[in-house]
């Protein structure tokens, strides 16, 4: 891309774009922060106790004696690791059970649509407390990916099921089924190209979803205790009322990154909008 | 309205509320050990008995709430316990039953959650459909760009920054907890007061990060039904563009508004949990805190249940008042 297109692509689109410098920015943080700090300094123990920001300690260390700069450095991956696996599995479920519902339709629609207008009635954060309390584990990061990927289809399989539905009767599909081509050759070819852009916000939204439910999971104590992921930093820094003690440099920090995140992402699936509904936005803006 | 709605829509609220029981029943027996039992053995050990003595005490409560039976026995007896509200027992506040537990928090979680979802998706809506106006100044547009951030923020970090800068900064607002420490729940004035002021701070963070939310599915909404035949017709008939906006496109952009507000109220409720643990108030979302702190498992199902339960009256109330605000939505299926 040369110069003059990243201006125009900058001009056009200047929510995606400044959403994705703000998300790189926080991917970046996790791999070149661990190679100037000691990311083992975020274990429990691995320097004295409540100690105020110093040149030794940037943040200081929390109440279990870990430096929290190294928290940060450790756990902002986790937690983006989290919100990724849980988008990309509540996405593929959702992308599937979506075109299922929507290319077929009949009772098998019914019974899907069904599904998950129920499952979305119910509090999301209750289900995972229910889930997070029987497993009676310890848990690890991977498994919190997998237990909030398991409430994350539900909007997928929705948005994609409406779109599929629009498009099944339209005229390129008519023609391509009369031209003789197959029910998974259609949506391959002419369906899913079609949905990308619907796909991508949703996928940026489920990622979002993702973390937002995974802090929250952690926040009530339901997190990986062993893990120094933001959420677990922030349930941490309640546990020890760090804010009443005005130790900002224990809850603060995870948070102005937690805000970053759905702060990148929101400017994201903003951008990634006005692209897949370019009328909807020409209208005011 | 068709009988044939009403009864299909009350339907579709015992089939949330028994989705959500089944699940609450099914999954802690799904796990590799029952981890109530494994509780009730751990409460137990701390009274000093034996092993073979404390097996037997389990054995006995098992029996004696017919926890030896087959499974689809338990299932049916568990349906019709939720249908009785009866939660059991909590185990970390033996003997209180474990409703008597969260009806006493379920008003100040309906209170403060119900006045706030108002007050967001009021001020919401106006914003979004002043957005989506042309003649609306241009302050509500710099006014947006903020609100639509703060909307990407979960409720309870907002929460916290508000607990600080409010609460123990200034000094303003108390720090949590639904009134003053030391005074007894009265049904006084003073007292009314005091619950009030307690829950502005909370109140606050719940409206702040939901207003942007409302305001852009408004803003959506107006869009759509701008370019609607009847609006372009009531132009045409040299009508003035106030009353085009307020008697044609609101009225119309706001029914599905109305929508989104009974898909909403599950993530409204998630999020309100967790601002109550943040601010200490004593509503549901605490007891849950709590009751997960002492893996208190008959009260962090009963919580559950109750609170899908309360969600699905919510939003089958908002769906039999819907067709009477648009009847073209109750013929139409």
């Amino acid at each position: 891309m040369n110069r003059a297109s990243l201006a125009a692509m900058v001009r056009n689109h200047p929510q995606l774009v400044a959403g994705l410098a703000v998300v790189f920015v926080v991917v970046a943080f996790g791999p070149v922060g661990s190679l100037f700090v000691d990311t083992d300094l975020s274990r429990v123990g691995s320097a004295p106790a409540n100690l105020t920001p110093t040149v030794d300690h940037l943040l200081g260390t929390d109440a279990a004696g870990r430096d929290l700069l190294a928290v940060m450095v450790a756990g902002t991956p986790l937690t983006l690791w989290v919100g990724f696996v849980a988008g990309v599995v509540g996405l593929g479920i959702g992308t599937i059970l979506g075109f299922v519902a929507g290319y077929f339709g009949g009772w098998i629609d019914t019974v899907i649509r069904g599904a998950a207008d129920v499952l979305m009635t119910i509090p999301g954060l209750l289900f995972l407390v229910v889930l997070a309390t029987s497993l009676h584990t310890t848990v690890t990061v991977n498994m919190m990916a997998l237990v909030v990927a398991s409430l994350a289809w539900m909007i997928p399989t929705r948005t994609i099921r409406s779109q599929v539905l629009s498009m099944r009767e339209a005229g390129y599909v008519q023609v391509a089924r009369l031209s003789g081509l197959g029910d998974l050759e259609i949506i391959a070819r002419e369906l899913l190209p079609n949905l990308l852009p619907y796909l991508a916000a949703s996928f940026v939204s489920a990622v979002g979803a993702a973390v937002l439910a995974s802090i929250g999971l952690e926040a009530l104590g339901l997190g990986p205790q062993n893990e120094p992921t933001l959420g677990m930093t922030i349930y941490w820094a309640l546990y020890y009322t760090s804010l009443l003690r005005s130790v900002w440099w224990w809850w603060a920090p995870p948070m102005v990154i937690i805000v970053l995140i759905f702060v990148g992402l929101f400017l994201v699936s903003m951008g990634l909008d006005r692209i897949a509904n370019p009328r909807m936005w020409k209208a005011t803006s | 309205m068709p009988a044939d709605y009403l009864v299909r829509r009350i339907a579709v609220f015992f089939i949330i509320v028994w989705a959500g029981a089944t699940i609450n029943f099914f999954m802690p027996r799904m796990a590799p050990v029952n981890p109530i039992r494994e509780r009730l053995l751990q409460a137990l050990s701390f009274g000093g008995a034996g092993k073979t003595d404390m097996e037997a005490v389990v054995a006995t409560y098992e029996a004696r709430f017919g926890l030896d039976q087959p499974l689809w026995k338990q299932y049916v007896r568990y349906l019709g316990d939720v249908a009785q509200l009866d939660f059991g027992v909590s185990i970390a506040y033996f003997p209180s039953k474990a409703s008597d537990i969260i009806l006493r928090a379920l008003p100040w979680t309906l209170g403060l959650l119900t006045v706030a979802t108002l007050i967001a998706f009021a001020l919401g809506t106006l914003l979004g459909a002043l957005l989506a106006w042309p003649k609306s100044p241009a302050v509500l547009h710099y006014l947006s760009a903020p609100l639509l951030a703060l909307s990407a923020i979960p409720y309870y970090l907002l929460g916290l920054v508000l607990v600080f800068a409010l609460g123990f900064t200034l000094r303003l607002f108390p720090l949590g907890g639904g009134f003053t420490l030391g005074t007894l729940p009265s049904p006084t004035f003073a007292f009314a007061m005091d619950v009030l002021y307690h829950s502005i701070v909370p109140g606050l963070s719940i409206v702040l990060s939901s207003v942007g939310f409302w305001a852009l599915s408004m803003r959506g909404m107006m869009v759509t039904v701008q370019g609607e035949d009847y609006v372009n017709y009531a132009e045409a008939r040299g009508l003035k563009s106030r009353d085009v906006f307020f008697r044609y496109a609101l009225r119309n952009a706001l029914l599905p508004q109305t929508t989104s507000l009974a898909l909403a109220m599950g993530y409204v409720v998630s999020g309100a949990v967790l601002v109550e643990v943040v601010f200490a108030y004593p509503g549901v979302g605490t007891v849950l805190y709590r009751a997960i702190q002492t893996f208190d498992y008959f009260v962090i199902y009963g919580v559950v249940v109750m609170v899908i339960l309360a969600i699905a009256l919510v939003t089958l109330v908002l769906d039999i008042v819907y067709p009477l605000l648009d009847p073209r939505i109750a013929y139409k299926r």
